[in-house]
Order: C-alpha cells, then sequence, then structure tokens
C-alpha cells in the first residue's frame, strides 16, 4: 500500500511537472546550434520563465518521493513502475500541449503498459 | 534546418538522456541502500538521514548523472514532442534492468525480462512517429 502511494505521487507530480517544464520549452522554440554558450543562454532564459519553475517544483515532489522509495525498494521494480507516467504523459500531451499523438504512438504507449504490467507481476 | 539533421540532433540528445538518466538512478539507489531503509520519522532521525544523503558519493554521482539528464530533455523539448521524448527515452528501462542486474546484484525475473522488452517493442513504435507535430 505505501508502494502504491509513493509511486502515485511519483507519476502524478511527475507527470504535471513535465508538462509544465515542456510547455516552457515549447515557448523558446528549436535550440540550435547546439554549442555551450548557446546553451547557457537558453538555460538562463529558460530558468526566468514561470512555467520552468511549477514544473522544477512539481518535478522535485516527485524526485524525492522517488529518492524515499529507491531506499527499501529494488531500481528494477520501482522505475519501471513509475512508466504509469506514459498514460498521463500522452494524455497531457494531446490535451493541454495539443501535440498529435498519432495511432502508431498510442500503441506503443499501450505497449508500454503491457510491459508495466508485467514488470509489476513479478 | 532539415529534418534529417534534426533526427540526428534528436537521436545524440536522447542517448544523452537515457544513458545519464539510467546511470543516475543506478548511482541514487546504491546511495541510498547504503544509508538503509528509514524506519525512525522523528526530526532529529530524519535530520541525520538527511546529512548521511548529502554527504554519501554515490548521491553526489547520481545528482550530477541526473543534471545532465535534465539538461539533454530540456534541449530535446524545445523542438520535439512531449509525447516523443517521454515513450522513446523509456529505452533506458532495458538499460536501468541490465545495470541493476550487473551494479547492485538484484534478481530478474523471467516475467520482468519480458515487461521489459514489451516497452521496448512500444518506444519501437514510437520511434517510428513524427519527433515533432507542432509548429514552433
Amino acid at each position: 500500500m505505501r508502494l502504491v502511494l509513493f509511486i502515485a505521487i511519483i507519476v502524478l507530480c511527475g507527470t504535471a511537472g513535465d508538462i509544465a517544464v515542456s510547455h516552457a520549452m515549447k515557448q523558446i522554440g528549436e535550440v540550435h546550434p547546439l554549442t555551450p554558450a548557446v546553451i547557457l543562454g537558453v538555460l538562463a532564459r529558460a530558468f526566468r520563465m514561470r512555467w520552468m519553475w511549477i514544473g522544477i517544483g512539481l518535478e522535485a515532489v516527485g524526485f524525492f518521493s522517488l529518492l524515499a522509495l529507491l531506499s527499501w525498494a529494488d531500481v528494477s521494480v520501482v522505475v519501471p513502475a513509475t512508466a504509469l507516467s506514459y498514460v498521463t504523459g500522452a494524455c497531457g500531451a494531446k490535451f493541454l500541449l495539443n501535440e498529435k499523438v498519432a495511432p502508431l504512438r498510442w500503441a506503443g504507449v499501450l505497449l508500454v503498459c503491457l510491459g508495466v504490467a508485467l514488470v509489476s507481476i513479478s | 534546418m532539415s529534418s534529417r539533421h534534426l533526427d540526428k540532433k534528436t537521436y545524440v540528445l536522447l542517448a544523452s538522456m537515457v544513458f545519464f538518466g539510467s546511470f543516475g538512478n543506478v548511482l541514487l539507489s546504491k546511495g541510498m541502500k547504503q544509508i538503509g531503509e528509514i524506519l525512525d520519522p522523528s526530526p532529529m532521525a530524519l535530520v541525520s538521514v538527511f546529512v548521511k544523503t548529502f554527504t554519501n558519493g554515490f548521491i553526489w554521482l547520481g545528482i550530477s548523472s541526473l543534471l545532465v539528464f535534465f539538461v539533454s530533455y530540456l534541449l530535446l523539448l524545445s523542438w520535439a514532442d512531449f509525447s516523443y521524448v517521454q515513450p522513446a527515452s523509456a529505452i533506458g528501462y532495458a538499460l536501468v534492468a541490465v545495470l541493476g542486474y550487473f551494479m547492485l546484484g538484484e534478481s530478474i525475473s523471467l516475467t520482468r525480462w519480458a515487461g521489459v522488452l514489451t516497452i521496448c517493442a512500444g518506444v519501437a513504435l514510437v520511434g517510428r512517429t513524427e519527433p515533432r507535430t507542432t509548429g514552433d
């Protein structure tokens, strides 16, 4: 039960944080070229954005829950179980970020879910 | 920007994410296992766990590795779909299972291996979709 609760916190906070961070980076647009100066400039700009901090805050909650969970559970159980965030992530990307999630991509997400189920059984 | 060049950038950053993300998680796990299970929730005990955590070399290596992962992730998200990047990076699960097996000596059952392989098949499908479906 404690394991399920921790995984729920990790998945929900992690996904919401990822969507917020993704929204911030989309506002910046394609980083090019990938030189240290350009990367540092982009990071400086990214970390002045409100959505970036909202996202990082939520990811931090997920991260520290993961850190606590890893102190007593197997990494090869915990990490695959957090793959539940693929469903919440694809839904968030479609409805909040307006990405086109093609049938092939949904099929991939479903296979990942099946994989997660198999991993959870063992 | 040609889509071929964009693909190359996408794969390089995905590889960086997968490697540093998996490696970072395994290092964190190794560090936290050295600290042991948190049984006593009293403030003094938690402070002691906090100090032990942030003076552990594996924890710092893990955090550094995850920082590289995060920067790669941010750069990738500046042009690629989140619904592409997130599943595509799941190939890291295979790496985590293998690292957990060899570095932490965790046992991995046949079912768990099957799960890891299924996840990989899902990643392969996602990898066949266009990385970017929204305009800049």
